[in-house]
């Protein structure tokens, strides 16, 4: 099963790697990473997306987390409202011909065109998991020359009530 | 605050101890804060400054002649003392000699500071002579490591490695520490308070999970305590004991365990595990209520976790969150530290029904089943050898193995009444740590009897340590159970590969009585069965170092067994 993990950490050298080492001999499956700092510049927020084979494996994730002395706070989000993106940008073959087309395509996803070259064309497009491949699904045909996704970055949604009947917001 | 309060406190602080000092002075300042007495070492380039100033001021240092003697001693030391291990060495080499000491305190929770030189900060990185990542290395090996930049950080790290490594789970913590940073100049202001938010281990337990297990033991009719070395890492024994009495419950314990629960107490049921007691592995495998008290439910305890304790509710007490439904799903989940669980736990007035036909039906197992083996008139059985150390040291010796069948027959022969007086390296199955582990046990209780009771292969890791007995007149013990063999391998490949003994029988051996000689330390071998007694007393009775030279039966298996794979129920070798 896939969960959205968020962990808060010290932004302190080498949390990265703790992280990556404590997944990998464990033999936690990660699907994504993404890390940035947050409001606070000493410290970092991680979003972990993870496989796991059943719940133990989950609650293993989280305790062997919670156990890295630089690891402040974990989080499993996946079963609350949270507001989940990614960011891919992908490099289209394009034809003068077919550019508009594929712009036209692009525009109810949101995505812009960030580049644009003789032969093709760059798209940035952000959202969740779905979104972005349901995009890159609909660019295929065209020919794909090159993409460049981000893990997903996830917060929880301040309040309940506002996104019970929109558990992911597909498109902005 | 007002102003002028700042003002004032500031400048307090400023009063109480703010001297300029070196890195390397700042390092032994904090060691002398924490209490440190002994630290354990071997000096090279990138650390000489720290060296210099062991020189300067005196602190008690033991030089090993390998770095892994060393951390072993480190180690030998913190689990009889209860105190951290202080292991000291340099860059490169003398860092990556003590990775497998370090992986031993880590996975058997020892409390150790591992402080390595390192090159300077402006050539980290580069391959410089003697350079070694040990931040990275030791990464999954250390509860937390550190690589100080700055001088100024080195009391706050120094006070964080302490806390860190004693308190909840102990565990080894590396502190790395570049050459530039040790002769650096800065403030030395020993902090008071730690502050780490993301290090809180949960100590105290939750009150709904007690009243649960208060509940589960009032229901209970096959309840078993399984008690493994978290009892005596947080010094709970003697709770554990009022908690076994008063509710009358059977104890088993770990390999880790042995002495948290007197072995000779009625209740004692002796070890569990691969090569536990009959009645230790069936009381486990027959309860219907397990209460884990500070094991890990390791893989050579469980045997095959599909048939362990298939009727038994789980309550398991560990101060770990993360061992917690680890590998067993357990019922009653009590993040706790041992004793502090133990002593609420003895609060309770529940009543039980004393679990009498549960009694008597372990003490059947215990006289059907006990352990056994057979004299064959000619040769020293090393069971008998162990049954003699454990008479002719009545009992009260601190004693430490090395890994293989020696270690499983000290295990089973030689009965733990004490806490802290069993030393063995359990998770990591560590050979060469024995020895040099009763050497930092002797530095820990300088007045008990320290018997090393270790593998004729085992010995020839880290016997270099002869050295620091000679040196010191320290009077270690040493008892080789010599069967001219790598035991406990030659064993496998009897039962398991056809008896295809590949490289596991010694086709020569060195004279380890003229090895002894050479470090001026008296040695004795023994290859009469009869002559074991008394050479062992006298031995024994000398004030300095003795080494011994047991000949025993070479082909002797270890009994019971449960063979890989197999649960509890299974067990081979059981007395016909
Ligand atoms: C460092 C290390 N290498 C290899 C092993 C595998 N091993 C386990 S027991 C054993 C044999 C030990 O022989 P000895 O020290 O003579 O003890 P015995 O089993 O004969 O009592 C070996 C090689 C180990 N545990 N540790
Ligand atoms: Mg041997």
């Amino acid at each position: 099963m896939i969960r959205t993990i968020t962990a808060t950490v010290n932004n302190s050298s080498g949390v990265l790697n703790r992280i990556t080492g404590l997944f990998a001999r464990r033999q936690f499956n990660i699907e994504s990473i993404t890390v940035g700092v947050t409001e606070n510049p000493e410290i970092s927020r991680m979003t972990f997306v993870v496989n796991v084979d059943n719940d133990r494996a989950l609650d293993q994730v989280i305790k062997q987390l919670n156990k890295q002395v630089d690891v402040l706070k974990v989080r499993d989000i996946s079963g609350d409202t949270i507001v989940a993106r990614e960011l891919a940008l992908i490099k289209v073959v394009s034809t003068p011909q077919n550019r508009s087309e594929i712009e036209t395509l692009a525009s109810p996803f949101r995505a812009s065109i960030v580049d644009v070259g003789r032969d093709s064309v760059t798209l940035q497009v952000t959202g969740d998991h779905q979104k972005v491949e349901a995009l890159i699904d609909l660019l295929k045909p065209y020919g794909i020359k090159e993409l460049a996704r981000t893990g997903a970055t996830a917060l929880k949604r301040s309040s309940k009530s506002q996104s019970q009947e929109l558990k992911y917001s597909f498109i902005q | 605050m007002s102003m002028d309060l700042e003002v004032e406190a500031k400048m307090q602080a400023a009063e109480q101890t703010d001297t300029q000092m070196s890195g390397s002075q700042m390092i032994l300042q904090s060691l002398v804060e924490e209490g440190v007495d002994i630290i354990f070492g071997y000096p090279g380039g990138a650390i000489l400054p720290t060296y210099d100033e062991i020189y300067k001021k005196g602190i008690r240092h033991i030089l090993a002649r390998h770095e892994q003697g060393a951390i072993h001693a480190a180690e030998g030391y913190a689990r009889v003392s209860g105190k951290a291990g202080v292991c000291i060495v340099t860059s490169g080499p003398g860092a990556t000699n003590v990775v497998t000491g370090i992986a031993d305190a880590m996975i058997d929770s020892l409390p150790l500071i591992v402080i390595s030189g390192q090159v300077a900060t402006n050539v980290i990185g580069t391959d410089a002579f003697q350079e070694a990542d040990m931040v990275g290395i030791t990464m999954p090996i250390t509860k937390h490591n550190f690589q100080i930049r700055d001088v100024q950080e080195i009391p706050t790290v120094m006070k964080q490695a302490f806390h860190i490594a004693t308190t909840g789970r102990p565990g080894p913590v590396l502190i790395d520490l570049p050459k530039d940073v040790s002769t650096n100049v800065g403030t030395f202001n020993y902090p008071k308070h730690i502050e780490l938010p993301g290090y809180q281990p949960t100590v105290q337990p939750n009150r709904l999970q007690i009243k649960k297990l208060n509940a589960a033991i009032k229901e209970a009719k096959r309840p078993v305590i399984l008690a493994g070395a978290g009892v005596l890492l947080s010094g709970g024994s003697s709770e554990l004991a009022t908690f076994a009495k008063t509710r009358n419950i059977p104890v088993v314990t770990t390999l880790l365990g042995l002495g948290s629960f007197p072995e000779s107490e009625e209740l004692s049921l002796g070890m569990a595990g691969m090569h536990g007691l009959y009645t230790a592995n069936m009381a486990l495998h027959e309860s219907d209520l397990l209460i884990n008290i500070g094991a890990r439910f390791d893989d050579r305890l469980t045997g095959n976790l599909d048939h362990f304790a298939p009727n038994a509710t789980i309550a398991h007490v560990d101060v770990d969150p993360a061992e917690i439904g680890k590998n067993i799903d357990t019922d009653i989940p009590i993040v706790s530290d041992a004793k502090r669980a133990l002593e609420i736990l003895n609060t309770s007035k529940e009543e039980n029904d004393g679990f009498t036909a549960w009694h008597e039906h372990l003490t059947s197992y215990q006289k059907e089943n006990p352990l056994w083996y057979e004299e064959d008139g000619e040769t020293l059985k090393p069971q008998k050898l162990l049954e003699l150390i454990y008479e002719e040291t009545n009992g009260e010796a601190i004693v430490t193995t090395d890994v293989g069948q020696h270690q499983m027959w000290t295990a089973q022969y030689y009965q733990f009444d004490e806490p802290d007086h069993w030393v063995t390296s359990g998770g990591l199955g560590t050979m060469g740590f024995g020895f040099p582990a009763a050497i930092g046990a002797q530095f820990a209780k300088p007045d008990k009897a320290v018997v090393a009771v270790i593998g004729d292969a085992g010995f020839q890791m880290t016997l270099q340590e002869l050295s620091i007995l000679q040196e010191l007149n320290l009077p270690v013990k040493i008892v080789i159970v010599n069967n001219a063999s790598l035991g406990m391998v030659r064993q496998w490949q009897q039962l398991f590969y056809e008896e295809r003994y590949s490289h596991s029988l010694f086709p020569i051996q060195p004279d380890f009585i003229k090895l002894a000689e050479a470090y001026n330390i008296p040695g004795f071998k023994v290859e009469n069965p009869d002559e074991a007694r008394d050479v062992l007393k006298k031995g024994l009775e000398m004030d300095g170092p003795v080494l011994f030279d047991f000949r025993v039966t070479s082909l002797e298996n270890v009994y019971p067994m449960i063979a890989p794979g197999k649960g509890h129920q299974e067990m081979e070798g059981v007395k016909p």
